[in-house]
């Protein structure tokens, strides 16, 4: 057990979608890894004190509600700032306000740190494939 | 007739309490003031000779104990994250009846090794990190308290992982270490029970002959437990009860408050769950019987922490005195701490110092909640629990019992839904019990061995003061 890759996934901000995060787990578990679900509405604090305590090697959040671009912003720095210094940040869902080109909205979340940035209707399998290729399983 | 006897040594009086078990009745309650400086032993045989006079001769056939004699049992806790393993600690601590001198989280500094020496607790709980989740936090704190000179035993409760290795160093330290289950195996998850009976047991072991009471307890034949947990076991009884009907029903979801002279205890017994729909419950979960301690609060040595905490302007609106009578006579008080309220002045300036602190605590107790505003309307998120659907609250402690009733009610009042506070989820009325003849603590030592004549006891001797609004 001590060697599965941890994430702590869940919704961020007011969002209170609770069925994509359900699912989420579930595919992410089936595939191996160890995950701590923090359901919905979830503050960055909250990622990130569930990310240290469980030594998390990546947070992985859901934005489905259009407000993600501001609830994300300084997610990044916090983690840095609280010694989860080489951390893998995922972000995916309708992440921004309205229909904008995919390319723009990924370079955003790129500049706020995000390692991986998913658009709406992403199959959690495409999801759990970049999560191999990031932990080099 | 099968008389037993209950002894609560406390830091300033030695209580005693003569219970029949055929007749399922109280025989007889009796004080005597002690200091551990002299002789404990004193106090109890004093107590035990006005008891005599009331009950007359009795051959007991079992003697209990509970003591927070010599400052209680004194702990110290650490986890990594405040809100997480180093609350979750906290908790495990003061449910089994500690008094928590300090919480750290994170890696303990240089300072704080020299704030720990210098406070010398009677355990060290050392907790932080999920099973299979950060080490680090909790090696390094090992080897920081390896460190400090000190004979407390230190119990290991946290990652599994990091358990054996932390053991290690602080044995090699010469430390007495003792390792349990994890106060928060999986995220969010309490397990605060193991560590509980782990924290009994040390106290049983080390603390009884390390403070003096190991003669007394030649004379006791069973359970020595911290006052706290048996005043924490007596309610939760007294709520859920030993039966789902008839004469062993529990009395449901109830609050308590025990105002003393240098602390506020609150002990709630309820799930806490959410009255309102569209809330989402935040932070950890909480344990059915949760006791919390305000150590800044209480009648006497922490006066002044009440008239700080709840404002001058509060408190002597309250007294009806001007306010810088009400800080004269809080001088008059903190100065001289077995200074009863012999003058009306004082009567109701002690009044109105209950009334704060119940307020207080009640309020450091209850959960809160949050409205949220989301694009699919509104919802509510809640941290701690909601006790707005608690009916009755226990009244114990000297300070308030001894009180008129019409006074009590009012006084107790305080703990209830504030419309100043309206996220605080206090009660919203409640019958108000008093525990008249002070026996709650005697009634947890007794409910470790016959809880349904407990139940019974307590249901019969507290008393109604009606409802508080």
């Amino acid at each position: 057990m001590e060697n599965k890759k941890k994430l702590v996934i869940g919704v961020i901000g007011a969002d209170v979608h609770a069925v994509g995060i359900q699912i989420l787990n579930h595919a992410f578990e089936d595939a191996g890894f160890e995950v701590t679900n923090l359901g919905v509405m979830v503050s960055q604090e909250e990622y990130i004190a569930a990310a240290v305590e469980t030594a998390a090697d990546a947070i992985m959040v859901s934005s489905l509600y259009g407000h993600g671009e501001l609830d994300c912003r300084g997610l990044r720095e916090k983690c840095q700032e609280a010694g989860l210094k080489d951390i893998l940040l995922y972000v995916g869902g309708n992440i921004v306000v309205g229909k904008q080109p995919f390319d723009e909205v990924e370079a955003r979340f790129k500049k706020m740190g995000f390692d991986r940035v998913f658009g709406p209707g992403t199959d959690p399998q495409d999801t759990i494939k970049a999560l191999k290729e990031d932990f080099g399983l | 007739m099968n008389p037993i006897l209950m002894i609560d040594f406390g830091s300033t009086n030695t209580k005693v309490t003569a219970v029949d078990l055929d007749g399922e009745k109280l025989l007889g309650t009796a004080a005597s003031y002690t200091t551990v400086q002299t002789d404990i032993n004193d106090g109890l045989e004093n107590a035990l000779k006005k008891l005599e006079a009331k009950t007359g001769k009795l051959d007991y056939t079992a003697r209990y104990a509970c003591s927070s004699a010599a400052g209680g049992l004194r702990m110290i806790a650490s986890g990594l994250v405040p809100e997480l393993t180093a609350e979750a600690a906290r908790q495990a601590a003061l449910g089994a009846g500690a008094k928590v001198l300090k919480t750290y989280a994170y890696e303990l500094t240089e300072d704080d090794a020299e704030e720990i020496q210098r406070l010398a607790p009677d355990i060290f709980l050392l907790t932080g990190g999920t099973d299979g989740g950060n080490k680090d936090n909790i090696l390094q704190n090992a080897k920081v308290l390896a460190g400090i000179e000190g004979t407390f035993p230190v119990l290991i409760a946290g990652n599994r992982a990091a358990a054996r290795t932390c053991e290690k160093i602080l044995t090699e330290a010469g430390k007495q270490v003792i390792v349990c289950e994890n106060v928060m195996p999986k995220f969010n998850e309490l397990n605060i029970q193991p560590a509980q009976d782990k924290i009994r047991e040390i106290f049983l072991d080390r603390i009884i002959k390390a403070k003096g009471l190991s003669q007394a307890s030649q004379l006791i034949s069973g359970i020595m437990m911290p006052t706290p947990a048996a005043v924490l076991a007596a309610m939760e009884l007294l709520s859920r009860g030993t039966e789902d009907f008839g004469e062993g029903k529990g009395l449901g979801e109830l609050a308590a408050v025990d105002v003393g002279g240098a602390t506020t205890d609150i002990y709630s017994m309820t799930d806490g769950a959410p009255e309102r729909p569209n809330t989402i419950i935040k932070g950890l979960p909480e344990p059915y019987a949760k006791r919390t301690v305000e150590g800044d609060i209480g009648m006497r040595y922490s006066a002044a922490g009440i008239v700080e905490a709840a404002g001058l302007g509060a408190v002597s609106s309250l007294a009806g005195l001007d306010e810088d009578r009400t800080l004269e006579l809080l001088d008059e008080i903190t100065n001289d701490t077995s200074r009863m309220p012999d003058t009306p002045e004082l009567e109701a300036f002690d009044k109105a110092l209950a009334s704060m602190a119940i307020k207080v605590g009640m309020s450091r107790h209850a959960g809160t909640f949050e409205k949220v505003y989301t694009p699919m309307g509104e919802a509510y998120a809640q941290v701690g629990k909601d006790l707005s659907r608690v009916d009755k609250i226990i009244i114990t402690g000297g300070s308030l019992i001894h009180n008129t009733p019409e006074a009590v009610r009012a006084i107790a009042a305080h703990a209830l839904y504030d419309i100043n506070q309206p996220s605080s989820l206090k009660p919203q009325n409640a019958q108000v019990l008093v525990d008249k003849e002070y026996i709650l603590s005697a009634m947890g030592l007794l409910s470790q061995y016959h809880p349904e004549t407990a139940l019974k006891i307590m249901k019969k001797e507290l008393v109604s003061y009606g409802t508080a609004k």
